[in-house]
């Protein structure tokens, strides 16, 4: 008994010391999302080419599908663009939300990388960006057949999150009834 | 202290006097810089009082460690647009904060409200206290006092126990 109470010092210190190391794992830039399995906010977006189709939350029903935040400013953006190419030569759909962007600045990013995006919104005020509590570009929301996010990936899809998590996630909700 | 080949003190000129008076009234009329712009600003003075005591409370998503009152960023131009529209179309101070909450979490709040996954942050700092406390106690019970019954408490020495230790010490010379 003695010796335990000479040794809780040590365990108390351990004990913090994990809890405050585990705290260095996390990024605190993640906010964990507020719309996880919840619907989709809802939003009409104009296109970023005038007189053309725009996005609107009401397509976003029937098949899973991939919603991206980005911007021709973001400097993470092309980089994770073969990704997203990628991810719709396998077939996934991926739509996009063009941030606090001026539409021609969009084309001209389309333009130059390429156009991986079945539809395209663009979102110059920022409103709806801020329903879906977006915090930077780019960020990317998983969608199911219902309508409902099912998981937000914040800053770019590499490789690795692609296979290892969002892909199966797909897979899975291609699966669901 | 007067030091060898120091001047005598002399008294600022007229000049020197209105100058470092202008530089005091300068550096009191300073205060922390507020990031909303004249555009921003709601027409009605109690309205606009009222979206910055709620976006001092606000924390900008992008910087973290600071208030959307403050931020320059982008997003929280964004946000401190949308807290006085939301004034502007007669929401409360309460409606508002919701507002952004629904959209962000609790995380938005600089003062973020007693729930569950936020208890240990709001109970943690009583509850070391406590512990630090009952620790402290404990010990300084534990602690014989010096020339209390505390220190000769021990059983004593039976003869058997005595004639051993004289044993071991050996033959005193």
């Amino acid at each position: 008994m003695k010796r335990l109470l000479f040794i809780l010092p040590v365990i108390a210190f351990a004990g913090l010391a994990a809890f405050l190391g585990f705290g260095l794992t996390q990024d605190p830039k993640e906010l964990p999302s507020q719309l996880i399995d919840r619907p989709l906010p809802e939003f009409a977006l104009p296109g970023i080419v005038e007189g053309g189709p725009g996005l609107a939350s009401a397509s976003f029903k029937g098949e899973p599908r991939l919603l991206n935040v980005w911007a021709s400013w973001c400097a993470a953006c092309p980089q994770e663009h073969p990704v997203l190419e990628r991810i719709a030569a396998e077939g996934f759909p991926v739509y996009g939300i063009a941030w606090k962007d001026k539409p021609e600045d969009s084309r001209a990013f389309l333009a130059r990388y390429g156009d991986p995006y079945s539809g395209m919104g663009s979102d110059f005020p920022g409103r709806t960006a801020i329903d879906l509590g977006v915090t930077g570009a780019p960020e990317t929301f998983v969608v199911d057949k219902k309508g409902r996010v099912r998981f937000k990936q914040i800053g770019p899809i590499s490789p690795e999150v692609w296979e290892g998590q969002i892909r199966p996630l797909m897979q899975k909700l291609r699966a669901e009834a | 202290m007067i030091l060898p080949n120091s001047s005598p003190r002399r008294t600022p000129g007229p000049i020197a006097q209105t100058l470092c008076r202008a530089l005091v009234a300068g550096l009191l009329l300073a205060s922390p810089a507020a990031a909303v712009l004249p555009d921003e600003m709601l027409p009605d003075a109690r309205q606009e009082a009222r979206a910055r005591a709620i976006s001092k409370d606000l924390r900008c998503v992008v910087c973290q460690n600071q208030s959307i009152d403050d931020s320059d960023a982008p997003l929280a131009r964004d946000l401190r647009l949308l807290v006085r529209e939301q004034i502007a179309k007669g929401s409360s101070d309460a409606e508002v904060r919701d507002y952004v909450v629904a959209r962000y979490g609790n995380f938005v709040l600089l003062k973020p409200p007693m729930e569950g996954d936020t208890l240990l942050l709001w109970m943690g700092p009583f509850a070391i206290l406590l512990l630090g406390g009952a620790g402290l106690i404990f010990w300084q019970r534990r602690k014989p006092q010096p020339g209390s019954a505390a220190t000769s408490d021990a059983a004593p020495l039976t003869e058997a126990e005595r004639a051993e230790l004289d044993r071991l010490a050996g033959p005193q010379d």
